[in-house]
């Protein structure tokens, strides 16, 4: 006698329909988001790609479609990402080595800290151009100039260096500090020697995440000025304007052309983003250790 | 006898003090401080114009006014058509990133294969990472005359197609949150519910979502955060002209929008007309910092909870 196997599939046929429909309905939630990525790339590319030239590339703007450029709003954007590299990876690694190898958990100061860090990662960026405005702009007297806003981006995406940075310390085991202190090292020594080292891959990586997250950001920079007509390359001290601005300048002007210039600047403001992600990944993927 | 002993016992405190080692624990709490700078500079930024401009507009107007024409003569201050503009907006943008967030979430944690999710979760946080001007030429140029085509009356600037749009986008910032909710329910009251006889889905919608609430619900009032402060979709496909309307096919103005519309123009510093980006910007900050301490209380629960 043969024992008949368990059928473990629920009998009820209307409970298996309701369960087939739920899940064709979260399968629809996934994928709504794709779609519409999708379309999105394929309009751009269709309206923007016969523009994407020589042209785009190296002219100054202009008021005849046929002759604008992208030049300054290109080297604009390419020195503001430099500026903020500089700013945020010290400022960023320094505020996680602090909260994580330094700051005492049960101090209310420093949890005070952790919260305020976490609130500014959801302040909204245009705020964050108020605070340009009155400080940089207006308080400081630095006027509507590259630096200011490199500044205000800087703040802007330091928590996301901050909070990359801190799990990329936290990943690296305890037990490497412990050997660095056993063998006398002093404090600053085991995170410079041994710390640092092993969390560099991740901060690297969040740098990079975070600089692509400047990179696209318009609204602050309408606050500190960058929608001035520049038709000269751009210095840090001196008037400018950055791609993702342009690209509203060209979307905000009433003729069809515009339009089609817009979505080429779209065009070259993806593809240095997706540069830095493929790049952002193939560091994580390459250098990251598993302890 | 006894003091040799005693020098014997290793001293594990340093044969002296190393200045150097306080000098960088200093310099790094510095680092740490330019983050509570930044936040005591937002609200001292907002407060001191947005304090002066209640010198010369009553704050009931403002608050209960129903026109807002601050460049007309004579001008005009209440806000509520650039709120109304803001919730109307952040509405259908909810209206599609809560669901299909959701939806997703629970996709991810319970359906999906751990290889499906592990590609599926990073191309995700790609939509998140687009810009958000891009999703505004989108909106202004694809989806309104899509609506439009579909037979909804809309205006080129209305509404409806920047909230869609934004919701769209905000749904991998809930779906993340809430799959990391769901991910921190413990395997245990699966099981149990699974041996109870439970089919996938009322294990999914009264196991998983039930013991997950708090960090769902945290991750809409984010969404909800992210909505209200989102600037560029707004200011692009929604318009630029604040009437007080709940009919999302028409132009709205929203705080946002407002604030980077009167930014662009160079405002002389200390007028009425400058003093309003302030004040419409810290109405925007205690908004969304309302918000934000509400979502990260609650993602903290989740986590005292499970983890």
């Amino acid at each position: 006698m043969s024992a008949t196997p368990v059928n473990l599939r629920s009998s009820d046929r209307g409970a298996r329909a309701r369960g087939g429909l739920f899940q064709a309905l979260l399968i629809f939630s996934v994928t709504i988001g794709f779609v519409l990525l999708a379309v999105l790339l394929v309009d751009v590319l269709r309206k923007g790609l016969p523009f994407v030239d020589g042209v785009l590339l190296t002219e100054p703007p202009s008021s005849l479609p046929d002759r604008a450029g992208a030049r300054p709003a290109i080297l604009g954007t390419i020195y503001m990402m430099g500026l903020v590299l500089l700013m945020t990876v010290p400022l960023g690694v320094g505020t996680a080595l602090y909260l994580e190898e330094y700051a005492d958990r049960e101090r209310w100061y420093n949890r005070l800290l952790e919260i305020n860090i976490q609130n500014l990662a959801a302040v909204p960026s245009i705020v964050y151009g108020i605070l340009g405005l009155a400080f940089l702009v207006r308080g400081l007297g630095l006027g509507r100039v590259l630096l200011a806003a490199a500044m205000i981006l800087t703040l802007l995406v330091l928590p996301i260096v901050i909070v990359t940075s801190r799990e990329a310390i936290r990943a690296v085991p305890d037990s490497i500090r412990q050997g660095a202190y056993a063998l006398g090292a002093t404090k600053w020594q085991v995170i410079w020697r041994q710390v640092l080292p092993g969390a560099i891959p991740g901060i690297a990586t969040g740098s990079i995440l975070a600089l692509a997250r400047a990179i696209g950001e318009t609204a602050p920079l309408l606050l500190v000025g960058a929608l001035t007509y520049v038709a000269f390359d751009p210095t840090i001290l001196g008037a400018f304007t950055a791609l993702p601005i342009q690209i509203y300048q060209w979307i905000a002007r009433p003729q069809e052309e515009f339009r089609l210039l817009a979505a080429a600047g779209i065009i070259v403001l993806l593809a240095i983003l997706l540069t830095m992600n493929a790049f952002a990944i193939w560091l994580r993927n390459r250098y990251q250790k598993r302890w | 006898m006894a003091t040799r002993e005693a020098t014997l016992t290793p001293r594990l405190r340093a044969e002296r003090r190393h200045w150097g080692e306080d000098v960088i624990k200093g310099v790094l709490a510095l680092c740490a401080l330019v983050s509570v700078a930044t936040t005591v500079g937002i609200v001292a930024a907002l407060l001191q114009p947005s304090i002066e401009f209640f010198r010369e507009v009553s704050i009931v107007d403002y608050f209960t006014g129903t026109d807002w024409s601050p460049l007309f003569t004579p001008s005009s201050f209440g806000v509520l058509p650039l709120i109304v503009g803001t919730l109307s907006v952040t509405f259908w943008a909810c209206m599609v990133c809560m669901p299909f967030g959701l939806g997703a979430a629970i996709y991810l944690s319970e359906y999906a294969h751990p290889r499906v999710r592990r590609v599926l979760k990073p191309a995700l946080e790609v939509l998140a990472g687009i810009p958000t001007v891009v999703f505004g030429f989108f909106a202004l140029t694809f989806f309104t005359p899509f609506l439009q085509d579909l037979g909804v009356g809309v205006n080129i600037f209305n509404g409806l197609s920047a909230g869609l749009v934004m919701g769209v986008m905000l749904v991998p910032t809930v779906a993340s949150i809430s799959e990391d909710a769901m991910a921190a329910v413990p395997q245990d009251l699966r099981d149990g519910a699974y041996a109870l006889g439970s089919s996938r889905l009322q294990v999914s919608t009264r196991i998983v979502v039930p013991a997950a609430i708090s960090g769902i619900v945290a991750s809409y009032v984010l969404a909800i955060s992210r909505a209200i402060g989102e600037t560029m979709i707004v200011l692009i496909a929604a318009g630029t002209i604040a009437h007080l309307t709940f009919d999302p096919r028409e132009s709205v103005e929203t705080m946002t929008a407002f604030i980077g519309a009167t930014g662009i123009g160079d405002v002389p510093t200390g007028s009425i007309e400058y003093k309003t980006i302030f004040v419409v910007g810290l109405t925007l900050f205690t908004f969304t910092l309302v918000m934000n301490v509400i979502a990260i209380r609650l993602v903290r629960r989740f986590r005292e909870v499970y983890e």
